[in-house]
């Protein structure tokens, strides 16, 4: 079990950042995986009362508070109307509303989470996160770097014109997912994203000509899937998961080109 | 730390500790209907409404509630109990020990969604576990309870 000794809501980002120093504070999101730990926390740290629960819009982009929900994105019409629904189809399977309704984006991005389909859904796209003190950071660099004291303000997604369509497969509903995916695609430009592997999700890209054949796709999901690591644990071998990575990314790049559409 | 909150409109003023999860605060009030089912965030069995919104009372900090508004089923005993009307007439129910949980998530589903399909009561509903039926009873249940609805405000 986690205990917290003190309770700060804080006041101002800087005085958030000055607590989150310590190694034996912690910021606390929706806490649905922190109160699975036995971390003792000395002090906790309440974002709530930053006004980072919001979606803006602009012409441009999209920005997302991290004190946000996952129901907050699911719902927001805008923001799936934008993105051909992935908000809504890659959140939905997640638990139930009321795990959603806590869980926050901060939290779930911060952890960068192996499991994590909306990470592999905001892979795909032209997202960004606005950290306190590193400023704005492209999510796929973000995804590798170390977790540190830093704050996660903000999450931002370009409206770029990206067409996406994601998908992921689980053995039972509410489950974590065997593996997640999303496509995204941009002109001649293809975005894939593979996560749950069981590592965390990973974007590769591809190039496609306007005259291209059927095997061109093929090839060019072969040579993604090749060069992927996938692993193997209770839910799914190494080589289940390249044989479902096959099936999702195809699927997905079905839905982009011809509006294809498989049950989930 | 000092909390101020209002359980089914009822205002409390209380000194709790930083950790105290509001699950086990509710309980201390009286509110017996609120359960731990799996201690892992999954079953639903737990739901209180925070501001309307559903949620899991199992991996809320109390403290989070502080200013806001938790109903919890002693709150809303006619609703609750009418759609547990719906549910003995479909025989939905066997054990029972996870209809609070549902019913509170059904009743916040009634508030939020407008004339849901099928899926989407499925998908609204999917967070709350029962270990005795195969689900078919309750859906069953929801949606006659929602029929209901839909009706009155037609004839409305």
């Amino acid at each position: 079990m986690f205990t917290i000794d003190k309770y700060v809501v804080a006041e101002s980002l800087e005085e958030a950042y000055e607590l989150n120093k310590s190694k034996r504070n912690a910021i606390i999101g929706g806490m649905l995986w922190l109160r699975m730990g036995r971390k003792k926390i000395r002090t906790a740290i309440d974002l709530s009362a930053l006004n980072l629960n919001k979606i803006d819009e602009d012409d441009e982009s999209f920005k997302i508070g991290c004190m946000c929900t996952l129901r907050d994105l699911e719902t927001h019409e805008n923001l799936n109307k934008s993105f051909n629904n992935i908000f809504h189809k890659s959140l939905k399977h997640i638990v139930g509303v009321q795990m959603r309704n806590l869980a926050t984006i901060g939290g779930s991005i911060y952890s960068r989470f192996g499991f994590s389909d909306i990470l592999t859904a905001l892979l795909s796209l032209d997202s960004y996160v606005e950290l306190f003190k590193g400023g704005i950071i492209p999510l796929n660099e973000y995804v590798n770097m170390p977790l540190d004291n830093d704050i996660l303000m903000k999450i931002i997604i370009n409206k770029d014109g990206r067409k996406a369509a994601c998908n992921s497969h689980r053995i039972s509903a509410t489950d974590f997912p065997v593996l997640t995916c999303a496509v995204a695609n941009k002109e001649n430009e293809w975005f894939v994203v593979v996560g749950a592997r069981p590592m965390k999700a990973k974007l590769s890209t591809f190039n496609l000509n306007n005259n291209y054949e059927k095997d061109d796709i093929d090839n060019a999901v072969l040579k993604i899937i090749d060069n992927i690591s996938f692993g193997t644990n209770i839910r799914g071998s190494k080589e289940y998961r390249q044989i479902l990575a096959d099936a999702l990314i195809k699927r997905n790049i079905d839905e982009i080109l011809n509006g294809g559409y498989y049950a989930d | 730390m000092q909390i101020k909150l209002w359980i089914n409109d009822k205002e409390y003023v209380d000194d709790i500790s930083p950790d105290t999860i509001l699950l086990d605060f509710l309980r201390s009030k009286g509110c017996l209907s609120v359960k731990r089912g799996c201690e892992t965030s999954n079953c639903g069995l737990c739901t209180v409404l925070l501001q309307g919104k559903p949620i899991l009372s199992c991996s809320t900090l109390a403290v989070r509630a502080n200013g806001l508004k938790v109903t919890t089923i002693e709150g809303i005993q006619d609703e609750a109990s009418e759609f547990g009307g719906f549910l003995a007439d479909e025989g939905a129910e066997q054990c029972g020990f996870c209809s609070p949980g549902f019913i509170m998530n059904v009743i916040a589903m009634k508030n939020e969604l407008k004339n849901p399909t099928e899926d989407e009561i499925k998908n609204y509903l999917e967070g709350n576990l029962c270990r005795c039926t195969g689900y078919m009873g309750q859906l069953r249940a929801v949606k006659k309870y929602l029929e209901k609805y839909s009706d009155m405000k037609k004839g409305a």
